[in-house]
C-alpha cells in the first residue's frame, strides 16, 4: 500500500493552466510528449521494455486487428475514416501513446445512440488481434440526450495495440460500458477511455482485465454539466508475469457531480504486477462534489507486486464528500476458518472466498451472459493458479 | 452413541506476532450424544476460547490436553475434517464472507459433510423448509454469507446450519445473546428439533439462564478462570441465577 498524495503539486506540462500534477491537459501533437524514460510519474510503474516500442512513436502498423460490431437496430453504427469531423472533439490525448494512437489509426467505429432512444440490447464491439504486431484503433460512443445504452468492448487475440475510446454521455443520458481485456497471453494493450458526462447524465464502466502480457488502461472522466454521475468499477486477475495497470482520473471540473471508483484485483504467480492509480481532482470553484475511490488487492501467492496509489487534489473548500481507501492482503484466514468449520475443504473454501471477492463486482453487471462468461474466465485463471 | 471428551485442555489466544496469553487452563468435560450441557460463566472466563480452540480457529493455539470424538483425536484433524467428523460450532460472532451466497455456501457445506452433493431440487426444498422453520425470509438464500445480517439474523443462520449439517456434537456459543424473546423461542425450537433425534450432544454456552427455560440442560457447568469450576444438574443454574458468578470469579482469579 502506498501513501496517498494529497494537495497541490507541480505540473509537468500545460503552461499557464492551473497547476496540477495530474494529467488533465493534453495535446494531439506527439512532440508535446517526450519519449518516456520510465522515471516520469505517469510511467514509473510501467515496464517500458515490455511496451515493445508502443511509446517510441515509430511508424509501424504491422499487426492485423479486426473490428466487429453488433448492435440493435435503433443504434447507429458507422465505420469512418480519420477525417470524420466528430472524432477527437471530446478529448485531448494525455500521454504519448494516446497521441500516437490518435495519429496512427486508419478507421474508427462510431456508435450513436440517438436522442431519447433506449437501446433494447447491448452493443458489442469486438476487437480481435488476428496477426501479432503494432495496431491502432479509435472508437467513439455517443449517447445523445436522454438516451440509454450498454456498450461492451471485447478485446481478444494477440496484438500490440494502442487505442482511444471516447464516451460522450449527453445531458440526461445513461451509458453503461463493459470493457473486457481478454487478450491472449502475448498481447500488449495501452488504452484510454475518455468520458464526458453531461448534465444529470449517468456513466458506468466495468473494466475487466484478465489477459495480455501488459495492459495499461486509463479511464478518464470529466463532466460537462452539474448532476453528472460516474461509477468506475474494475476487476483484474493478474497471473504469473502479467502486468495490469489501471489509471483512473476523475476531474470534478463542474459543481454537484458524483463519482465512485472501485477496482478490485487478485494476483497470483511470480512476477504478477498490478498497478492502480486513482486520481481525483476537485476543481477550483466547484461545489457539492461527492467522490469516493477504493482499490482492493488479493495477494494469492508470493512473488507478486502491487502498487496502489490514490491521489486526491482539492482546489476548493466546498466538498460534500471525498475519500479513498486502498488495501492489499492475503485471503482472510477467519473467512476460511468459517467455511472450513462447516466441513468445506481448505481448497474449496479458498475458491469460494476468491470467487466471492470477484462476485461482488461481477454481480453488478446487468448482462447475465457476460456475468457468467467473466466468472468462467476468472474460474479458469483460478484453476491455473491452483 | 457418541462420546465427546475434552481432557486437560490448555490453550493460548494469539494476540500478536510475539504475544500470546494462556486462557484455557486444563478443561475437563465429557458429553455423550443425547445430553445437553450448559456451560455458564462470567464474561472473559474463556468460554468462547474453549469453543474456538476445539473447532480449530487460527487465533488460538492448543498447548496441552486432548479432545476426542469417539476416541478419535480431534486436534490432529484440520478444521474441515473436524466438521466432517461431526463437530459443529455455532459462533458467538458469525463471520461475514462477502460475495459468497448463503445458498452456495450451504450447498457446499452440506455436500462436504454428507459426502455427496444433494439433489438440487430436494436440497432447495429442504433448505426452504429449514429456513421457514426458523422464520428466515427466503431472500436470505441469495445474500452473501452473514453479510449485513443483524445479530439475530446471524444467530438464526447458525442454527439453520446446525439443522442442515446434523452434527454429532454441537457447541453453541451464546446463541441466545442479543435475541429478543420471540427470536429466542424460534432459535430454541430449532435447537430442540436438532436434539430430538437424540443423536447429538450439545454444549450450550451461555451467560444467562434465560435460554435454559427453552432448552433444558441435563448438566450445568460453571466455567471460570479457564476451567470447569463446578458441575451439577439443572438446579445449579438456579443457584447461579440467584447468586451470580461472584464466588467463582474469586476462585478463578
Ligand atoms: N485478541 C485478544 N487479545 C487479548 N486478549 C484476548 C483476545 N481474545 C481473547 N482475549 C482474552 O481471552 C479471555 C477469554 O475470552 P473469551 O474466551 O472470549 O471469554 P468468554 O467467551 O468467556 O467471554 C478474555 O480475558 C479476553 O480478554
Ligand atoms: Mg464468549
Amino acid at each position: 500500500m502506498a501513501t496517498p498524495n494529497l494537495g497541490i503539486k507541480e505540473h509537468s506540462h500545460g503552461g499557464d493552466l492551473p497547476v496540477s500534477k495530474l494529467d488533465v491537459h493534453g495535446s494531439f501533437d506527439l512532440d508535446d510528449f517526450p519519449k518516456p524514460n520510465g522515471r516520469e510519474e505517469e510511467w514509473r510503474f510501467t515496464p517500458l521494455r515490455r511496451l515493445r516500442g508502443l511509446h517510441d512513436g515509430r511508424d509501424i502498423a504491422d499487426g492485423v486487428v479486426t473490428v466487429d460490431v453488433t448492435a440493435p437496430d435503433e443504434v447507429v453504427v458507422e465505420t469512418v475514416g480519420r477525417d470524420d469531423a466528430r472524432l477527437g472533439t471530446s478529448f485531448l490525448p494525455t500521454d504519448r501513446v494516446s497521441a500516437l494512437a490518435y495519429q496512427s489509426f486508419t478507421e474508427a467505429v462510431v456508435v450513436t445512440v440517438p436522442k431519447e432512444v433506449e437501446a433494447g440490447a447491448p452493443v458489442f464491439v469486438r476487437i480481435t488481434g488476428t496477426e501479432q504486431g503494432d495496431a491502432y484503433g479509435h472508437v467513439l460512443v455517443r449517447a445523445e440526450r436522454h438516451s440509454a445504452a450498454t456498450v461492451v468492448l471485447e478485446y481478444a487475440g494477440n496484438s500490440v495495440y494502442a487505442d482511444n475510446v471516447e464516451f460522450v454521455v449527453e445531458d440526461g443520458a445513461r451509458l453503461d460500458v463493459i470493457s473486457l481485456q481478454d487478450w491472449e497471453r502475448d498481447a500488449v494493450h495501452v488504452s484510454h477511455h475518455y468520458t464526458r458526462v453531461g448534465r444529470d447524465a449517468r456513466f458506468r464502466s466495468f473494466v475487466v482485465t484478465l489477459g495480455g502480457d501488459l495492459v495499461r488502461l486509463s479511464p478518464k472522466v470529466a463532466y460537462t454539466g452539474p448532476g453528472g454521475d460516474a461509477e468506475l468499477f474494475g476487476l483484474y486477475f493478474t497471473g504469473e508475469g502479467q502486468h495490469h495497470e489501471h489509471r483512473s482520473l476523475i476531474d470534478h471540473n463542474v459543481s454537484r457531480t458524483r463519482s465512485r471508483v472501485e477496482y478490485k484485483g487478485a494476483l497470483s504467480g511470480e512476477g504478477a504486477h498490478a498497478v492502480w492509480i486513482g486520481d481525483v481532482i476537485i476543481g477550483e470553484g466547484t461545489e457539492g462534489t461527492d467522490s469516493y475511490e477504493h482499490n482492493r488487492n488479493l495477494v494469492l501467492t508470493d512473488g507478486t507486486r502491487v502498487d496502489s496509489v490514490p491521489n486526491l487534489e482539492i482546489f476548493t473548500g466546498e466538498v460534500e464528500g471525498a475519500g479513498h481507501a486502498s488495501a492489499s492482503g492475503r485471503l482472510d484466514d477467519v473467512h476460511l476458518f468459517y467455511l472450513q468449520s462447516r466441513g468445506i475443504p481448505a481448497d474449496a473454501a479458498r475458491r469460494l472466498v476468491i470467487r466471492g471477492f470477484f462476485a461482488e463486482l461481477i454481480n453488478r453487471i446487468e448482462i447475465p451472459e457476460l456475468r457468467e462468461r467473466i466468472m468462467t474466465e476468472v474460474e479458469e485463471k483460478l484453476a491455473l493458479h491452483e | 452413541m457418541t462420546k465427546f471428551e475434552i481432557r486437560g485442555l490448555r490453550a493460548d489466544v494469539l494476540i500478536g506476532a510475539e504475544e500470546r496469553k494462556e486462557i484455557l487452563k486444563g478443561v475437563d468435560l465429557t458429553i455423550n450424544s443425547g445430553e445437553t450441557h450448559a456451560i455458564m460463566g462470567p464474561n472473559g472466563s474463556g468460554k468462547s476460547t474453549l469453543a474456538y480452540a476445539v473447532a480449530g480457529h487460527p487465533k488460538y493455539e492448543i498447548t496441552g490436553g486432548e479432545v476426542l470424538l469417539d476416541g478419535e483425536n480431534v486436534l490432529e484433524m484440520s478444521v474441515d475434517e473436524r466438521a466432517r467428523a461431526g463437530l459443529f460450532l455455532a459462533m458467538q460472532y458469525p463471520v461475514e464472507v462477502p460475495g459468497v451466497s448463503m445458498s452456495n455456501f450451504l450447498r457446499s457445506a452440506v455436500t462436504a459433510v454428507r459426502g455427496e452433493a444433494p439433489k438440487l431440487r430436494a436440497f432447495s426444498k429442504e433448505l426452504q423448509g429449514a429456513m421457514s422453520g426458523l422464520s428466515i425470509d427466503p431472500s436470505f438464500a441469495g445474500r452473501g454469507v452473514n453479510e449485513g445480517f443483524s445479530g439475530g439474523e446471524k444467530k438464526r443462520h447458525e442454527i439453520l446450519q446446525l439443522e442442515l449439517l446434523k452434527p454429532k456434537v454441537a457447541i453453541l456459543d451464546e446463541t441466545d445473546s442479543g435475541l429478543d424473546v420471540d427470536a429466542l423461542k424460534v432459535v430454541s425450537e430449532g435447537i430442540n428439533r436438532a436434539k430430538a433425534t437424540g443423536e447429538v450432544g450439545v454444549m450450550l454456552i451461555t451467560h444467562y439462564t434465560r435460554i435454559l427455560n427453552y432448552v433444558k440442560p441435563d448438566f450445568v457447568h460453571v466455567f471460570a478462570g479457564g476451567r470447569v469450576a463446578e458441575s451439577g444438574g439443572p438446579e445449579l443454574a438456579d443457584v447461579l441465577e440467584s447468586e451470580g458468578y461472584e464466588r467463582f470469579v474469586k476462585v478463578g482469579a
